[in-house]
């Protein structure tokens, strides 16, 4: 039978002893956060030796890890460094350890691409409280101003929308039903897209948006709720897959089965990487992206700009980005914060995705 | 009948299934408990050596605050695992509460009520387990797999593909601000609480050695007469109970729910709950252990993600924890198996 008295006395009392001792020394009074009165733009250039931690949405993803490289990029040119950090599966839960190893290591700046739009705003405004600049690339972070952030935006959303909802109706004589293969259900930057998408749809009477899948940006996930579509919607005639991993799997898919190519069609966004060999073999006619590189390589001196002082959140105020050029702060809108735009999308197709390697 | 004992030879020293579990078990526990203290030493000294400030008081709070639900999840699980089964969908009753009190909240439910739902909506969860284990006698392992899928699903179908914010900031701040005048954070404490009452219960009440009796012998238990059944419903209510409370501490620490919050931290739990000692087949384990066992993945995974190593690596690094949890405490009887045979040859 098993008492108190029967676990050794000994094992107890230690372990009490250490565990006892670990919480007092939590009980000390804590570093208290200092907050860094944000002086307005006055340097003319980036510092050097500047720290910016990159948390992407995972580190699996290889459009963010072109991403992760284009900032990178800008940061050596900088003579700064870019530590990359996050976690495997695209949840906010797991990018909050990341922000706070960017507090405790007293990083300058974050770049974050939000898994979340509000779940990460607690930590986040935490790292501003410890004065570090808060960046947001790719998908935005919807946290008002605490804390307050800049949001480097690949295109106009709404136009990333639009378009992608153009190419299909242009490919199936705009009418039919189709279903939209997207990545986590909480991610900022694919609602808003859909958003657009369903307004865009309004002008297409005879198109009919059956369903929104959501493939979690993982291609065995996206590989499953894509044939669950196939087999539930045996009439679909197109899909949008405003995401690099859903288009891809789905490529793969129509590649091997290509009897569904006759009353199929699909396009969204990826990377002419991964989707040159479906454009040569006819599974893929067109679908659009911008250069994450370059992207990443923004968002990487905005954080610099903003961390040294040569660049502010002030609407219509500019900061260098090197190679890039000159970027201009956009007003705030109803739905986003001051934000850059890198530039319009880019259409691919068989005439030119060998021109482009990422 | 008595003249029939009297007469019989002396029973040799073998190895029954009862005798190795009074035996080996205490000799176990003062091995593996101590081990985990020197570990702990050993991860503390490690992590300190590989990044700065990892002893500061600010990452006491951040590692309370990652694990604070997960560790909440392993007290019950431990009692379950105690009787020899298991439960794997804690996380999902971690998703499924939260997304209930998030779409009460978002209804117009006032914040307590929505709460109070998601408890009911754990219990309800909790007591389906139970029925099937006990009262149906499937296995748990099985049981718990589909529940674990079928709370998820009802989480995606209430939820999906919203995000829930806006929860009152009284109680947010719970993911953000240590209780005041320490830095211990709230979870932490939360969790600390229920594993002092969790110790008292199993090592100190009739209640927790029946555990002990039920997860070494279930029949001999139940001719003893404990109630085992009705004793193995209420373990899996409670533990509904607790992880629904573990999602509504993981939505108010987040200040908002999706659909997939916690998605496959049932591994973790297990892989904490083993690590701590609490063997797998059943009646063995510390409460103590399993606190030890919670600190040190804290602070491993804290350490690692500080030094940056990839997230990938530190699964492996959590796989490596779950089989040297359960190889080496059974490896013990291993040994001692080839051993027998070997001399029962010779």
């Amino acid at each position: 039978m098993h008492t108190l008295s029967s676990v050794p006395r000994k094992v107890t009392l230690a372990v009490a002893v250490t565990l006892v001792g670990m919480v007092l020394a939590a009980c000390g009074s804590g570093t208290s956060a200092t907050t860094n009165p944000t002086a307005a733009a006055t340097a003319t250039s980036a510092k050097k030796g500047l720290t910016v931690y990159f948390i992407p949405k995972d580190t699996q993803n290889p459009y963010e890890v072109i991403a992760d490289q284009g900032g990178q990029r800008a940061l050596q040119e900088l003579g700064g460094k870019v530590v990359i950090s996050s976690g495997t599966a695209d949840t906010a839960a797991a990018q909050i350890p990341s922000i706070q190893a960017a507090i405790q290591a007293h990083a300058d700046a974050i770049v974050i691409a939000g898994n979340d739009p509000s779940a990460l705003c607690p930590s986040l405004n935490q790292a501003a409280q410890a004065g570090i600049k808060i960046v947001a690339f790719d998908s935005d972070i919807s946290c008002g101003s605490s804390p307050s952030h800049l949001f480097i935006n690949q295109a106009n959303t709404e136009k990333i929308g639009t378009s992608q909802v153009d190419l299909l109706a242009k490919e199936i004589g705009s009418k039919g039903e189709i279903a939209i293969l997207s990545a986590a259900a909480s991610a900022t930057n694919q609602n808003a897209w859909i958003g657009y998408m369903k307004q865009q749809l309004k002008k297409y009477p005879n198109m009919k948006l059956v369903t929104t899948v959501y493939g979690n940006d993982d291609p065995a996930t996206s590989l499953t709720v894509l044939q669950g579509l196939l087999s539930a919607y045996p009439t679909l005639r197109g899909i949008i897959s405003p995401t690099t991993v859903g288009i891809s799997t789905a490529a793969q898919y129509l590649s091997t089965h290509k009897s569904l190519l006759s009353h199929l069609t699909l396009t969204g966004l990826g990377l002419p990487s991964q989707m040159k060999s479906y454009v040569h073999d006819g599974t893929v006619k067109e679908f659009e992206l911008w250069n994450p590189d370059n992207l990443g390589y923004l968002a990487g001196h905005a954080a610099a700009g903003l961390a040294s002082g040569s660049a502010s959140l002030q609407a219509g105020s500019k900061f260098d980005a090197g190679k890039l050029g000159s970027y201009t702060v956009l007003a705030p809108s109803a739905t986003t914060g001051p934000s850059v735009v890198l530039g319009p999308p880019t259409v691919f197709n068989l005439a030119n995705i060998d021109k482009f390697n990422f | 009948m008595t003249s029939d004992m009297a007469t019989r030879p002396p029973v040799t020293n073998s190895h029954t299934v009862v005798e190795s579990g009074q035996r080996a078990p205490w000799r176990g526990l003062l091995r593996w408990e101590s081990v985990l203290v020197l570990v702990l030493i050993a991860v503390l000294i490690f992590g300190s050596s590989q990044t700065p400030n990892f002893l500061n008081p600010t990452n006491f709070f951040y590692t309370g605050l990652n694990m604070g639900e997960i560790a909440i999840m392993a007290l019950p699980l431990t009692l379950i695992i105690m009787t020899g089964e298991i439960d794997l969908s804690v996380a999902s009753m971690l998703g499924l509460s939260g997304a209930v009190m998030g779409e009460l909240f978002s209804n117009g439910w006032p914040i307590w009520l929505a709460m109070a739902a998601a408890l009911v909506v754990g219990a309800l969860g909790g007591a389906l387990n139970g029925v099937l284990v006990a009262k149906v006698g499937l296995p748990s392992i099985a049981v718990t797999i589909g529940t674990l899928t079928l709370y998820r699903g009802i989480a995606l179908i209430l939820l999906a593909p919203r995000t829930i914010t806006g929860f009152p900031l009284s109680l947010t701040k719970i993911g953000v601000v240590p209780i005041p005048g320490t830095q211990l954070a709230y979870s932490a404490a939360i969790f600390l609480a229920m594993a002092v009452i969790a110790g008292v219960v199993l090592h100190a009440t009739p209640l927790g050695r029946a555990l002990v009796a039920i997860g070494l012998q279930p029949e001999a238990a139940q001719f003893a007469g404990i109630r085992v059944n009705r004793i193995k419903i209420w373990l899996y209510v409670v533990s509904g109970v607790v992880c629904a409370f573990a999602g509504i501490l993981l939505t108010l620490k987040n200040s908002s729910v999706s659909y997939d919050a916690g998605t496959g931290l049932e591994l973790t739990v297990v892989a904490i709950v083993l690590f701590g000692g609490v063997s797998i087949f059943g009646g063995r384990g510390t409460i103590i252990g399993v606190v030890l066992s919670v600190a040190i993945v804290g602070a491993l995974q804290q350490a690692l993600t500080q030094m940056n190593v990839q997230p990938e690596v530190q699964n492996i690094v959590i796989g490596v924890l779950l089989l040297i949890s359960v190889v080496i405490p059974n490896s013990g009887e291993a040994i001692r198996h080839i051993r027998d045979r070997a001399r029962r040859r010779v």
